[in-house]
């Protein structure tokens, strides 16, 4: 680990202007003290937010309203949370382990990077940890890899299971920088890898994630989140699926669908969404609207498997927003 | 007089010490005016080193020193082989060349002040190579078996070939058979703690605090590396924080240690990061068997042919008994063994808990399993019918034998009669259910030992071995022993193990610390009483060592194995192929449990551990450097307490009078083997999908 400063941010004007000189947030540190260890992130200058008056959690009209402070643990056993929203709530419990949701924030978990074995290892090539040095798991291991959204330069997952949640339910943010806030949907906060994957969020120098708002809607009590992996915690998404739909009349009258493990971000399923509207909710209408997930899908040497694995998680996924959680 | 303490479920005499933080661990004991070493790892997968830029890591803040083979001290590297290490190379001289023979390799090691500054150095280090490609992957055109040279010999411990009878052509014959290949991925042991040393010289003589399940040997292996006489070096390891055999060798990192606490004249500490675990402490070697099995329509085996092939480094033959159990646990006329091993760039593998056994019996019970649905025979009643009376291998009984009395307890235990026989038959909702069943076996070894026992004018005793405890429960076993033997209460009995100066006990490993390590101490315990009726009443401590040994006669006459019926229900769900273990039930038949508690408690263990090696645990090299991409606890995985549901372990009465004066042959391997193979068994019950390789996940079971 490299030497480096830390001081305690008083303010959110105060924690904004640190940040405009340079300085990183510290929030839980689950992802940045680890990668710090490895020497993988090496920032001179943090500043720690923690003290900051981003915690809370709340209803506001159907909307949820979560503080980006507010510790994972925390948003998932609150009793609105599992009432109104349980699908953020079933999603936030799938994440990490019980000791990483105890520190990890809400803000922190949508920036947190990516979860590539090659990344981590100082010796390997990657572009996103020392752009322009190769990717060494486009040739190496990839079982756990993206197929959409890659590029040549890069074939990274988004590790986060929340964040797979908040795209499917349109959930904004709101942030605040040196020149204002601004809001905008969750989604818009990813970017692509394309050529410059050390990028991988679109907020500006300095800005500071406040909140995260998840609309109320009709379907966020049909919700589910499934998460599917070899072991039954602690271990990211080898694929995942946030299902929700509004079913009326018999009829499905809207529905929403993003998975995780298989993008480079989370990735939202707008075709296989349309495809289930107007149907009723059955499992052969789930499966025949499943197969158009894998289309335009890009499968690496080890990776194969996610276009079997998708359209079935997908399918049980809508199969569980019928069952009780 | 006698307390009748054997056979107490006695809690740990150690536990307080232990969740008091009390006990100390190797990297426990800092020493005044410590220095910190890092090692660096090779990035290359072979090669040679070229250039060592120690210049600007040497200026930096604290380090005191770069060692690299450059400057390190041409070491004597006196020949030294003990029994744990491969019988034919030499071990990695560490820092004598340039020559890199694996991935992560130590090529520097960065001394400093604190931890901080020797990593930042060790991060800092600038190190140049010329690669080659290594040839990692067994399936590589260029990777070529070879003969293991200790197994050439027909009475070699572990024989590369054996045969009775005319095996292949009984399989050529057979109206029934089962051929095929199964393959065991790499796994490393991963133990909660990390190796660590601690070294101290004065003069010429040498501490180290070290991990090691073997204290005499570390002992000996490091006088002879630094050309000392052994009494010179001591070793003192009182705790283990799990081991699972990943220090029954001594490693490079020992001999750096030392290296390092001489070059800057004080003492090193040396700990290896969870990453280095993965790079030079052994690992569960690859390995891919060919089982074939004939039998005749009513399941009666006729021949058995199993080949099986070990990966190795390319400087030691490294051999585990992968074929062993095959030679005894069915009666059958023809049987034809071969082992090879597999010379790769790699470190050498080293035994990981059931060594060979674990990945012998897998291939065997599947292969077995799969015969039992060619017969549409219960296999369990499959294993009945196939249950020798004697060792055909050795022909000469089994000092006892007790696998079907196992498999009647654990059936009864588990409801194996509530089973529907059908692949795909038994639902719960809609996850598939599968129950599956599977042998384990282990030897009960029994090497020399001793032990030295004292006893006080205050009516306590004190006892003392150079046995280790890396979990089983070692100190309290060994008291049970002390205190049933002398008839004194456990509390007036201290066990006290882990030095090197202690009288010596063999390895901490082979499940042979109960039978080696307490008949010495039972043998001590007789002698300092018989000493005792000699000067009653002395008011002087009395002291005595005794050694004790198998008794020659009973181990030419009988064959010793312990004996396990192991099984196992799972749930597959239909959809996402998600395989979670439900329950599992083991019955053993290990002679006498000295402590049911921790007897129990160490089944658990090793179920999760087969548990592990069934559905989870593999370490993936990357064919491009020979690097382990997942040496790190979020990729490389192990049960988690979710995955962990309930296990039951039992044991059958079994009293051998020829094993040992205890009557006792060692559980810790035993629970281990027997559990993958059950579980894999359960995953074709569940699916109807055979899985031939090790670890069984989603993407095997996706699609039938």
């Amino acid at each position: 680990m490299l030497p480096f400063t830390i001081e305690k941010a008083t303010s959110i004007q105060g924690a904004i202007a640190a940040a405009s000189s340079g300085r990183r947030f510290i929030a839980g540190g689950t992802t940045l003290i680890d990668l710090m260890r490895e020497e993988v992130e090496r920032p001179e200058h943090l500043v720690d937010i923690n003290t900051l008056p981003l915690s809370d959690i709340r209803i506001e009209g159907s909307d949820l309203v979560i503080g980006a402070l507010a510790r994972m643990a925390d948003v998932a056993a609150h009793p609105d949370v599992q009432r109104l929203h349980p699908l953020v709530a079933e999603s936030l419990i799938e994440g990490a382990s019980p000791q990483l949701r105890n520190m990890a924030s809400i803000g922190g978990n949508l920036l947190q990077r990516a979860r590539c074995p090659y990344f981590r290892m100082l010796d390997a090539s990657c572009n996103k940890r020392s752009p322009g040095s190769g990717c060494a798991a486009i040739n190496g291991l990839n079982a756990g890899h993206a197929i959409f959204g890659t590029s040549n330069h890069c074939v990274a997952t988004h590790p986060s299971d929340i964040a797979v949640v908040l795209v499917a339910l349109e959930a904004t943010m709101q942030v605040r920088g040196p020149r204002g806030e601004r809001s905008f949907p969750v989604e818009e906060l990813f970017r692509l890898p394309g050529d410059t994957p050390h990028l991988e969020h679109t907020l500006l120098p300095g800005e500071l994630i406040l909140t995260v708002r998840v609309p109320g809607s009709p379907y966020s009590r049909r919700a589910r989140y499934l998460k599917v992996r070899d072991r039954a915690s602690y271990e990211f998404a080898l694929v995942s699926a946030a299902a929700a739909l509004d079913v009326g009349g018999g009829v499905i009258r809207q529905a929403r669908l993003a998975v995780g493990g298989v993008g480079t971000r989370p990735w939202r399923l707008g075709a296989v969404e349309k495809a289930l509207i107007g149907k009723t909710p059955d499992r052969k209408v789930f499966e025949t609207a499943a197969r158009l997930a894998i289309e335009g899908a890009r499968p690496l040497s080890g990776n194969h498997y996610k276009l079997e694995l998708l359209p079935r998680t997908i399918v049980r996924a809508l199969e569980m927003t019928g069952e009780a959680a | 007089m006698t307390t009748n303490v054997i056979g107490k479920p006695l809690p740990r005499v150690d536990g307080r010490a232990k969740v008091t933080g009390v006990a100390r661990y190797a990297a426990d004991f800092n020493q005044p005016g410590q220095a910190c070493a890092v090692i660096v790892g090779a990035t290359v997968g072979l090669g040679r080193v070229t250039g060592i830029d120690t210049g600007p890591v040497e200026k930096m803040p604290g380090v005191i020193a770069v060692i690299t083979h450059r400057n390190a001290p041409r070491l004597p590297y006196a020949p030294h082989k003990s029994y744990i290490d491969p019988a034919t190379g030499e071990r990695l001289h560490v820092l004598q060349d340039d020559h890199v023979r694996f991935y992560g390799q130590p090529v520097a090691v960065v001394v400093a002040d604190t931890i901080e500054q020797a990593e930042r150095g060790a991060a800092a280090l600038h190190i140049s190579y010329t690669p080659e490609r290594p040839i990692i992957d067994p399936a590589d055109a260029q990777a070529l078996p070879v003969v293991p040279e200790a197994g050439k010999q027909p009475d070699a411990r572990l024989p590369a070939d054996t045969a009775r009878g005319s095996a292949d052509s009984a399989l050529a014959d057979a109206p029934m058979r089962v051929d095929e290949i199964y393959e065991i991925a790499r796994e490393n042991h991963n133990p909660m703690e990390p190796h660590a040393t601690v070294a101290a010289w004065n003069g010429n003589r040498l501490t180290l605090w070290s991990k090691s399940q073997f204290v005499v040997n570390e002992q000996a292996e490091v006088a002879a590396v630094f050309g000392l006489p052994s009494e010179n070096v001591q070793v003192i390891c009182p705790f283990i924080g799990g081991a699972f055999g990943t220090t029954l060798r001594t490693w490079p990192h020992v001999t750096l240690a030392a290296m390092a606490a001489r070059q800057v004249a004080r003492p090193v500490k040396l700990v290896l990061t969870r990453k280095q675990m993965f790079f030079m402490t052994g690992h569960r070697p690859r390995t891919l068997q060919r089982m074939a099995l004939g039998a005749t329509v009513d399941g009666k085996l006729t021949c058995i042919v199993h080949e099986g092939t070990g990966e190795t480094s390319r400087y030691e033959e490294f051999m585990e008994a992968l074929t062993s159990v095959t030679t005894f646990l069915y009666s059958t006329p023809n049987v034809r063994t071969r082992y090879r091993l597999l010379p790769l760039d790699i470190g050498t593998p080293n035994h990981m808990r059931g060594p060979g056994e674990a990945s012998g019996v897998f291939a065997l019970e599947c292969a077995v399993d799969e015969l039992s649905y060619k017969l549409g025979m219960d296999p369990i009643d499959l294993r009945r019918r196939n249950e020798p009376a004697i060792d055909e291998g050795e022909n000469r009984p089994f000092s006892s034998r007790s696998l079907m009395k196992c498999y009647d307890l654990a059936a009864e235990r588990f409801g194996w009669s509530r089973r529907s026989p059908e692949p795909r038959s038994m639902r719960d909702g809609r996850l598939l259910v599968g129950m599956g069943v599977a042998s384990a076996s282990y030897p009960a070894f029994h090497a020399p030992a001793s032990a030295r026992a004292r006893l006080l004018a205050d009516g306590t005793a004190e006892v003392e071995v150079a046995a280790s405890d890396m979990g089983p429960g070692t100190y309290t076993s060994m008291t049970q022993v002390a205190a049933e033997t002398l008839g004194l209460p456990v509390e007036r009995v201290c066990f006290s193990l882990g030095r090197s100066d202690y009288p010596p006990a063999p390895s901490h490993g082979g499940s042979w610390t109960m039978a080696s390590v307490g008949s010495a101490v039972r043998a001590a315990c007789l002698a300092v009483q018989k000493e005792a009726g000699k000067h009653p009443q002395s008011g002087r401590p009395i002291e005595a060592i005794a050694s004790s040994q198998r008794d020659p006669d009973a181990a030419a006459r009988f064959s010793m194995h312990a004996f396990g019926a192991v099984f196992a229900e799972v749930a597959v769900d239909p959809d996402v192929g998600t395989i979670r273990l439900r329950r599992a039930v083991g019955a053993y038949g290990i002679g006498r449990v000295v402590n049911p508690r921790l007897a129990r408690s160490q089944c658990i263990g090793g179920m999760v551990g087969g548990m592990g090696m069934a559905l989870m645990e593999r370490t993936v090299l990357d064919s491009r450097d020979g690097r382990p991409v997942n040496a790190h606890m979020a990729d490389y995985l192990l049960p988690v307490n979710l995955d962990i549901p309930q296990l039951e372990a039992h044991f059958v009465e079994e009293l051998d009078p020829h094993v040992n004066a205890l009557g006792v042959k060692g559980l810790g391997e035993i629970a281990l083997v027997g559990m993958a193979p059950a579980i894999a068994n359960a995953i074709f019950h569940a699916t109807g999908k055979r899985v031939r390789a090790s670890p069984i996940r989603i993407e095997d079971v996706l699609t039938v």
